[in-house]
């Protein structure tokens, strides 16, 4: 994977590219503030929403045990995952239980993070996305690049050709001369889906929140074909972080009212399915609940970084975004894009590599993210934070052990320069002398800088260099004796 | 009431009209400032780019440089910001990583006098009319650290309705960021530069004169871009519209 800065290079010369993100996240962005404008307790209910679910991940050991004995008595399974690999692992080995060889996905995040499908690939087991946008990806051969609509960087007509060319080989065929119509795509989806409904005896889900109280899982949604999932199999396998937990059925009441309007801007989502175990003569006969770790208890480690864990995924950050917006959602290498996966997915996976170790940066620290967080995430706090571990290394906790990792590489010359700048900005004397030789020579100043600057004078003038600085203006106009403070240099 | 002026270090070295601009509007509205010598950056372009430790000195130098004042004033939001949000957090970690309390005390010390300049105005003094004079047709662009985190709201703004000559248009997308954010603009040069063009874009389709800030590094970044792009839209910081009167054009 390249780092942000190489991959978003790429995706900001693409113009269809940002063309389309511009469009869709500009809507969502002004519905979602119409939507929240409605509510005259916003501001309240994002601190409750915030203030339960950090109650919680202090108290998470707590809460998931309440969860799994709740699950189990209401006749469901409860496996543990410490990682992607396990995870993986114990869905395939359910699957393959069963006796089946296709199952149909409700969209997750928890999935996709996991790499579950080409992990079923692998062991035989064809996986069918049954979101609209997810299907779009999945016919696409093509990645996510948005939390809530994964295909966002694909326009309609885009979409009218791959549901033509690829729909044959995943099953029913889209229809004769489809067009570019919503209508039109929504029933070629329509058709297509249905049969794998259907079919399928095996549903595989995420969910939004898990009641630890009650052992009820909870998914929020659209379409109403997560429903189809979640209800027609005879087996359904959830595969959830241990941050979705929330202690009682009450505490939904927040989050069913800051979900919604924050990331599709409806008062309510159309479909919340909610299934606690199993009953006779109704859903599935088996529910299995794979609770992943994969670095969440690491994330939890850091008292700074674990307000991550509290993202509910409503991809608000994303569709506020100017980086976002540019980059598109691939550049950050990763299921989790944007402001909140530029802090999620370096905690989760270690800052070890290249791309993981560049996404703290993916930032102008603008803040808007934070402000449409609703549940008050202070990302550029976090960002700051990562960017700290990736330059100057320090403690964190890898795989349950705390330890000091050490500064990621290629950092040396910019340490040695915000060493030396540290220095001379300490020293006004030094820095009154720099300044003075930078005006004695501006006339041969160059118009292009050289080095890492060379990014600034390629695509902006630079300032010129004044005749004189204010300090020395001063000294000049006031004199010594309103200058105070000398003698401290 | 004793007060220093913060000139930062990105003023003080690039732009220093808007400090001398600074100085002028105050002393006319009977303002006695200081110009502490051993002031220096705020370590902001350090702390955001995870230098955390670099920046201990600068918080202790800022610190004693305006120990003697009342009030701390600066032209830059982004610089007040960094004082008001960031200070606290560098002396609660050091104190937590166990260097004692002096730099938590330090920065407990710093924040409540730092103002920036049209909070100074708004808040401390009281008035939105300064008396000033400029006959320009001008949009604003709140700069990010001013409008998120210092929360500076329509301070701004009501400053420069009140400034006669001036004829304030709306900029569309104002709220959005231009894109420099310190280093980001050298690290991510691609989509800081998409951004910058952008906005830069916004500004021209307004058809004013000048585009005004409180952030003189958010002006230069803006400005570079404009000046590439062949406009001829003036970035001009608020201080110098202010500091404007019939007598004396900035
Ligand atoms: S970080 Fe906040 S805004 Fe972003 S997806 Fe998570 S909950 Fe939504």
């Amino acid at each position: 994977m390249p780092s942000f800065p190489r991959a978003a290079d790429a995706s900001t010369r693409n113009t269809q590219l940002r063309a389309n993100l511009r469009h869709a996240t500009h809507t969502i962005r002004a519905k979602r503030a119409t939507a929240v404008a409605e509510l005259d307790d916003w501001s309240r209910l994002r601190a409750a929403g915030a203030a339960i679910k950090d109650r919680t991940l202090r108290h998470l050991d707590h809460y998931l045990e309440r969860l799994e004995s709740a699950v189990t008595a209401a006749g469901g399974h409860v496996h543990w995952a410490a990682d992607a690999e396990e995870a993986n692992r114990i869905v395939t080995e359910l699957v393959q239980a069963t006796g089946e060889r296709e199952v149909v996905k409700v969209k997750s995040m928890a999935t996709q993070e996991i790499g579950l499908n080409s992990a079923l690939a692998t062991a035989g087991i064809t996986a069918y996305e049954t979101d609209l946008a997810e299907l779009i990806v999945q016919l696409g051969d093509d990645l996510p690049s948005h939390i809530l609509v994964p295909a966002i960087h694909r326009n309609r007509g885009e979409i009218r050709d791959i549901f033509a060319e690829r729909m044959a080989q995943w099953g029913r065929p889209a229809p004769e001369g489809l067009t570019d119509a919503p209508a039109d795509l929504a029933e070629a989806a329509r058709l297509h889906l249905r049969e794998k409904f259907l079919n399928a005896k095996v549903g595989i889900s995420g969910a939004n929140f898990m009641v630890a109280e009650t052992g009820t899982l909870v998914v929020v949604e659209s379409e109403g074909n997560g429903r189809m999932c979640l209800t027609l199999p005879e087996t359904l396998i959830s595969v959830v972080g241990i941050e979705k937990v929330v202690p009682t059925f009450q505490d939904l009441e927040v989050f069913l009212q800051l979900l919604p309007r924050s990331s599709t801007a409806e008062r309510m989502n159309p479909y919340t399915s909610t299934w606690t175990g199993t009953t006779d003569e109704d859903g599935p006969r088996a529910f299995h609940l794979v609770l992943l770790d994969n670095g969440r208890t690491d994330t939890l480690a850091d008292t700074v970084g674990r307000q991550a864990l509290r993202c509910i995924r409503c991809s608000a950050c994303l569709n506020v975004c100017p980086v976002y917006e540019r980059a598109g959602g691939h550049a950050y290498g990763s299921a989790y894009p944007g402001p909140i996966g530029a802090i999620l997915t370096p905690q989760l996976r270690g800052t070890g590599s290249e791309v993981d170790a560049s996404l703290p940066y993916a930032s102008s620290l603008c803040g808007a993210c934070y402000e449409v967080c609703p549940v008050a995430i202070d990302i550029p706090e976090v960002l700051v934070h990562l960017r700290e571990r990736v330059v100057e290394g320090g403690p964190a906790s890898v795989r349950g052990t705390r330890t000091v990792i050490k500064p990621a590489k290629g950092h040396a010359a910019e340490r040695a320069a915000m060493r030396a700048a540290r220095w001379t900005l300490d020293h006004p004397r030094v820095l009154r002398t720099g300044q003075r030789l930078a005006s004695r020579t501006r006339r041969f100043h160059p118009r292009r800088l050289p080095g890492p600057g060379r990014a600034w004078s390629d695509t902006r003038e630079l300032p010129r260099v004044p005749e004189e600085s204010f300090r020395d203006w001063w000294q000049r106009t006031r004199g010594e004796s309103r200058t105070e403070g000398r003698k401290t240099t | 009431m004793r007060v220093a002026l913060f000139i930062t270090c990105v003023n003080d070295t690039l732009y220093p009209r808007t400090g001398q601009a600074v100085v002028t509007l105050l002393e006319r509205l009977g303002v006695e400032v200081g110009f502490p010598d051993a002031q220096s950056c705020c370590g902001q372009p350090q702390f955001n780019t995870g230098y955390r430790h670099q920046t201990e000195p600068l918080v202790r130098r800022y610190a004693t440089a305006f120990r003697d004042y009342d009030y701390v004033v600066t032209p830059s939001g982004s610089c007040a910001a960094m004082v008001r949000d960031n200070y606290p957090r560098i002396g609660a970690k050091a104190a937590a990583e166990g260097r004692g309390q002096e730099l938590a005390d330090a920065a407990a010390e710093a924040v409540p006098k730092t103002y920036e300049l049209t909070e100074f105005l708004t808040d401390v003094l009281e008035v939105t009319d300064v008396g000033a004079y400029y006959p320009h047709t001008v949009t604003y662009h709140p700069t990010c650290h001013g409008l998120r985190m210092l929360g500076l709201g329509d301070r701004p703004r009501s400053l420069l309705a009140a400034v006669r000559g001036l004829t304030l248009v709306e900029l569309p997308g104002a709220e959005e960021c231009c894109g420099f954010g310190g280093t980001f603009a050298v690290k991510n040069a691609a989509v800081s530069a998409a951004m910058g063009a952008d906005k830069a874009r916004n500004i021209t389709a307004t058809g004013a004169e000048a585009v005004c800030t409180v952030d003189n590094s958010c002006q230069m970044h803006i400005g570079g871009t404009l000046a590439r792009q062949g406009s001829t839209v003036r970035p001009v910081h608020i201080a110098e519209i202010l500091a404007s009167t019939e007598g004396n054009v900035w």
